[in-house]
């Protein structure tokens, strides 16, 4: 499971924000366009692409995309 | 003393009875009098309730209502009924661009065709008596509201809203009365999934106008309120049961 690939599956469920502007060290939280439903999608997506249920508490507890993707990892 | 709401000698099939809207419908039922036919998926639940319904004459099935070959034995075994409560219902959460058509009919069998199907295997059993009470637990969502992410779950819910509104007309003639339940946000196992915190829960709560969430009782009360006489001139309609959520 690569950083990169998981940053761009990440982007693709933002409409108004560029992909560029998604690092590891993004803080998503802060991003304009972020909300609840991208919450929603963002766990559909790991479901989707790494068949990983991640809980509501490990979604909040995240606060950065790296410290998302390794959450993701450590259920693999 | 005169109770126009009296379910006393009765016969009333619940489905979901094991838990939830289902366990506090049969419960209320079976403590009104009535003989409860307890229908549901989790055998052991379904026995814990049995155990539990004051009276005697009760009668369990386990069934599933995504399979109606499981559903022989009740329709060959159980006696005729005069209401039915479809309390049994899966939740489903997943934005709609990830959703699949399995998952579609996952939800679907249980929430729709599935208890619809059940009425209908009833009358064609000659189960279901005429002058009979069929009641739908439906919900907000769908019908009044939505939720991000609960497309199929909504779908469902207001298929069986506009489906039991047909079949008021469609069974007048027997006398055979159709209605939904919509229950707002009721505190059920089906609220607590493990995406869900207390916290969050909690925090929801504080919406409602009358700061709680539904209890199952206040959704069995509701449902027997449509199964006795005294809604006898009410059909093909909805009794949202949500604590002023929707009107806010």
């Amino acid at each position: 499971m690569e950083i990169k690939e998981f940053i761009a599956n990440f982007a693709e469920q933002f409409d108004e924000t560029e992909p560029e502007v998604f690092t590891p060290e993004t803080a998503f939280r802060d991003l304009d366009e972020w909300n609840s439903f991208l919450a929603l999608a963002i766990m559909a997506m790991v479901k989707s692409e790494y068949d990983v249920n991640l809980t509501a508490d490990e979604m909040r507890d995240a606060n950065t995309v790296q410290e998302l993707f390794d959450t993701v990892k450590s259920h693999l | 003393m005169y109770n126009p709401f009296s379910i006393e000698g009765r016969t009333i099939l619940v489905t979901g009875a094991a838990s939830g809207m289902g366990k506090a419908t049969a419960l209320l039922c079976a403590r009104m009098g009535a003989t409860v036919i307890a229908a549901d998926y989790n055998e052991a639940g379904l026995q814990t309730t049995l155990a539990e319904l004051e009276g005697s004459g009760h009668m369990a099935f386990a069934i599933n209502l995504a399979d109606d070959s499981t559903w022989t034995k009740l329709l060959s075994d159980a006696p005729t009924i005069d209401g039915f409560a479809g309390c049994a219902g899966i939740a489903n959460m997943n934005p709609f661009p990830f959703i699949s058509q399995t998952e579609m009919d996952k939800v679907f069998h249980v929430n729709f065709y599935g208890p619809v199907m059940l009425v209908n295997q009833l009358l064609k059993a000659k189960k279901l008596q005429k002058g009979s009470s069929v009641v739908f637990v439906s919900s907000v969502d769908g019908p009044k509201v939505v939720h991000a992410g609960n497309s199929v779950y909504s779908a469902a819910k207001n298929a069986l809203v506009g489906m039991a509104r047909n079949m008021a007309i469609d069974l007048a003639g027997k006398k055979i009365r159709v209605n939904c339940v919509l229950p707002g946000t009721t505190d059920t196992p089906l609220i607590r999934t493990a995406n869900v915190t207390e916290e969050m829960l909690a925090e929801t709560a504080k919406q409602f106008p009358l700061k709680r969430f539904g209890a199952p009782e206040d959704m069995a009360n509701a449902i027997v309120y449509l199964l006795s006489e005294g809604s006898s001139f009410v059909t093909g309609t909805e009794l949202v049961v949500d604590g002023g959520y929707c009107l806010i």
